[in-house]
């Protein structure tokens, strides 16, 4: 072995003031932490928004969830610009080579056209739902307080334009433009995606962010994930081996980013009983909504039976329940 | 598909953009994008927008990770092998304490304005490219902290950045500047962020601090500077686009961005007093002189700009004159400030050694020597003295840009300028008539302000001592502020630079 001489100098400091104080000392800090913790301003704000004259700036008081530590929400992916897009850069080639293997071998000319009929008429006008997603994200991320939950609020909102243009690409595979512009004119007129585009554009105006949190990444997310993307696709049989080829990305970002999405939900709400209680009045509202919105496309569309979206609705309740949530009496 | 090929790029894009988006119809559009109108911005057709970016979601994670995977390769490598030893002189470390302090969390704050638009724009075209720009900002935030993590490591000044930007006295500059743009509506924040800041003064933040790293050996900042370049492109690019697109929706909107422009280009020029400084006296080895840089960045290519722009009726901004009658002072000024109140900053000063003087003297042949040498080397024999002059009092501070009004007047480089005006029974004060008249625009925003000296005055800032005041700021006493000579950034570089020669000679 020969031995590598470099300079050996002591640094004075492991890490900046306000990460050593997280850290409880001055301690060797990851790249996650001295990248996200405090970037936002927290004090002598200049001016009045004058969009937002109720508010300053960057206020804690736009929800009604209440932190003593807005940095209490470390992300279980600890996620930083480099790291995150390093994992979406990983997931997208695998995406690319699926979407290479489905079109060079034409694999869907096996598929039948009721079938592909089926696929086009429950996956494409989700696109909308997904932009839907990326503008409440957006509203999340701007509105909620502290870096250590507005930066992997953008990494969400980003993720969901992203699906939103796979869905697009799916769209075009199945049949082209007017695929495409066949599942935006469901999505507006459509009996059967009405109720879950109402729930779309009602968010759109609700003003507590972290509301908007629960109803679209929990609640909304914790019901049309499962059942598009697990038994939609499942389902489908041997013909839906492809369309799970295509949506593979899809449903590997739903497992990694709901680790994210719980970790911000049982963090709140371990903070403090009244947390809890809103936390609940939230989920019990959005899921009522939104199950019904669901309810026709799950049965009328994707063919799922109403027994498979009770056990989705049950595993939704577990996991509020196992997140900290009082759902018992419903 | 066969479909699908005959698809052209560019319907394809906008059927991942654009086509995403919808007419609500459950709640009214005005209700969903509420913030569209009140500026007073008439837009009639959001699809006139072009796209300035062109990218799909996954193709940039592509390239974004391709480009970081090589940045934090050379970060880490920077930081095991101790590059920070390869720099010209401990004294240029200033200059990056001054852009983690100022910019990097300058960023942060353009990333919540662009996030904020990539939500509330009505126009689905602009709101993709805000939310990619958002996520951009992220990015640079993020990599200059992780760039500069390591000088933290063994150099002052680095270590409260994230205090100081919210406390210290000089850095309510930028952040004064940024909060302005936030607390605005839409189309103000990105006629001042994008297009009067991306687009028309971005240059002269990038080149000195990307090129003095450069210059100087810095490779961490340098490889981020690289690293950011084509980021910073389709910034630009968007820049433009702004302007044009509002400019071509309604004749009506073009006196209202002009008063954006004229008071952006104001506010972003006074902002780039402190590059300015850093140009001409932080850096060891020179890259190009401010009046140089202004002259290549803003009078040539801002002119042909506006240029470009009088097709849609507007004008230079106003004051462009009075930037050009400053250029050869504007960095001089700041410094003799800076090097005054040199115990309450959170870096280092000192007095130019007899080269760089000569260099300054060859640059500003028509200033250096006749007004501000004389001054330089009468403070440098009183040091030598062993009288290092540090300003005790507070300065008065500008209302709008918050310098120290420390400016001279625009005929007269020997005459202090300064202005006052009244509103509502106060009295306020100006560095300047571009801040004055900003002021005039809109004075219930600017008597909001909150002038640190002020807040120091009403005991809001840890204290009624200076040292209380300082340590509240994020400084440690006797390490981050005072001169460079005699710090220990200049003690620990000597005996690190003293270690690896003996190490060197006996390997």
């Amino acid at each position: 072995m020969i031995e590598i001489r470099t300079a050996t100098i002591e640094p004075l400091r492991n890490t900046f003031d306000h990460v050593a104080r997280v850290l409880g000392g001055d301690k060797p800090a990851s790249r996650y932490l001295e990248g996200t913790l405090k970037l936002q301003s927290e004090a002598n704000f200049n001016y009045q928004a004058l969009w937002d004259k109720e508010h300053e700036l960057y206020d804690p008081s736009r929800t009604a969830i209440e932190m003593a530590d807005w940095y209490a929400f470390i992300d279980p992916r600890q996620f930083h610009y480099g790291s995150y897009t390093n994992a979406r850069s990983r997931q997208q080639e695998a995406a690319e080579s699926n979407f290479d293997f489905v079109e060079k071998r034409d694999l869907l000319r096996f598929v039948d056209d009721a079938a592909r009929q089926k696929m086009a008429r429950v996956l494409v006008p989700l696109r909308h739902y997904e932009w839907g997603a990326n503008m409440n994200n957006s509203f999340i991320a701007s509105f909620a307080y502290g870096s250590m939950l507005n930066i992997p609020a953008t990494f969400h909102a980003m993720d969901r334009l992203g699906i939103a243009q796979y869905l697009t690409r799916i769209g075009l595979l199945l049949g082209g433009v007017e695929t495409v512009d066949a599942g935006k004119d469901a999505w507006l007129n459509d009996p059967a995606w009405q109720g879950l585009r109402k729930v779309t554009e009602d968010l759109f105006v609700e003003k507590d962010w972290f509301e908007v949190f629960v109803a679209q990444n929990v609640v909304g997310d914790g019901l049309i994930y499962p059942l598009v993307y697990r038994h939609f696709v499942q389902d489908i049989g041997v013909q839906g081996s492809t369309v799970a080829m295509l949506t593979e990305f899809m449903s590997d970002w739903s497992d990694e980013s709901s680790k994210w999405v719980d970790s911000v939900i049982r963090i709140a709400a371990a903070e403090s009983e009244k947390n809890r209680q809103q936390l609940a009045i939230w989920y019990k509202k959005w899921k009522a909504l939104t199950l019904a919105a669901v309810r026709p496309i799950a049965t009328d569309l994707a063919g799922v039976s109403a027994e498979t979206l009770q056990n989705i609705e049950n595993a939704l309740d577990a996991r509020a329940k196992k997140l900290g949530l009082e759902i018992g009496g419903l | 598909m066969s479909t699908t090929k005959k698809l052209g790029l560019r319907e394809k894009y906008r059927l991942m953009t654009r086509g995403l988006g919808w007419e609500t119809t459950y709640q009214p559009m005005d209700k969903v994008f509420p913030y569209q109108s009140f500026e007073g911005i008439k837009i009639h057709d959001w699809d006139k927008w072009e796209d300035p970016f062109r990218l799909t979601m996954d193709a940039y994670w592509k390239y974004q990770a391709e480009k970081d995977r090589k940045l934090y390769a050379i970060l880490d490598a920077f930081n095991q092998h101790n590059g920070h030893l390869n720099i010209s002189d401990a004294r240029y470390v200033n200059s990056i304490k001054l852009f983690l302090q100022g910019i990097t969390l300058s960023e942060y704050n353009a990333h919540r304005g662009f996030v904020h638009l990539g939500r509330q724009f009505r126009g689905v075209g602009p709101r993709v490219a805000s939310q990619m720009q958002a996520l951009d900002e992220i990015r640079h935030a993020q990599t200059q902290i992780h760039a500069l993590s390591h000088y933290n490591k063994y150099f002052s000044g680095f270590h409260g950045f994230q205090g100081m930007y919210d406390r210290l006295w000089y850095l309510s500059v930028p952040k004064s500047y940024f909060e302005d743009a936030l607390t605005a509506g839409p189309f103000e924040f990105l006629t001042a962020i994008s297009f009067s800041f991306e687009y028309v003064l971005t240059n002269l933040i990038f080149m000195p601090f990307m090129s003095g790293a450069a210059y100087n050996g810095d490779m961490a900042t340098v490889t981020f500077g690289f690293s950011a370049q084509s980021d910073e492109a389709r910034h630009m690019t968007m820049g433009l686009e702004v302007i044009k697109f509002m400019a071509e929706q309604d004749p009506d909107n073009i006196p209202i961005i002009q008063r954006w422009m004229d008071k952006w280009f104001w506010r972003g020029y006074r902002m780039l007093v402190l590059v300015a400084m850093m140009m001409d006296y932080m850096l060891p080895k020179k890259v190009m002189s401010w009046s140089e840089a202004w002259e290549m960045y803003f009078e040539q290519a801002g002119g042909a700009l506006f240029e470009d722009l009088a097709r849609y009726g507007f004008r230079m901004p106003k004051y462009a004159d009075v930037s050009v009658k400053e250029k050869d002072r504007y960095s001089h000024e700041a410094w003799a400030a800076l090097y005054h109140y040199g115990a309450a900053a959170g870096l280092h000063t000192w007095i130019p050694t007899s080269e760089e003087m000569e260099w300054m003297a060859e640059k500003y042949p028509n200033s250096f020597e006749q007004f501000y040498k004389p001054r330089l080397d009468y403070w440098d024999e009183q040091q030598k003295a062993g009288k290092r002059m540090y300003c005790a009092s507070l300065p008065q501070l500008c209302q709008v840009c918050q310098i120290p009004a420390w400016f001279t007047e625009p005929d007269d480089p020997t005459q202090l300028c300064h202005r006052e005006t009244e509103y509502k029974g106060e009295t306020y004060h100006f560095c300047s008539d571009g801040c004055c008249d900003i002021f005039k625009g809109e004075p219930e925003k600017y008597i909001q302000a909150r002038l640190p000296t002020h807040q120091i005055y009403q005991g809001n800032c840890g204290g009624a001592s200076i040292e209380e005041v300082l340590k509240w700021s994020g400084i440690e006493v006797g390490h981050d502020n005072l001169d460079y000579l005699g710090s220990d950034d200049q003690k620990n570089w000597e005996r690190w630079k003293h270690q690896t020669a003996v190490e060197k000679k006996i390997a």
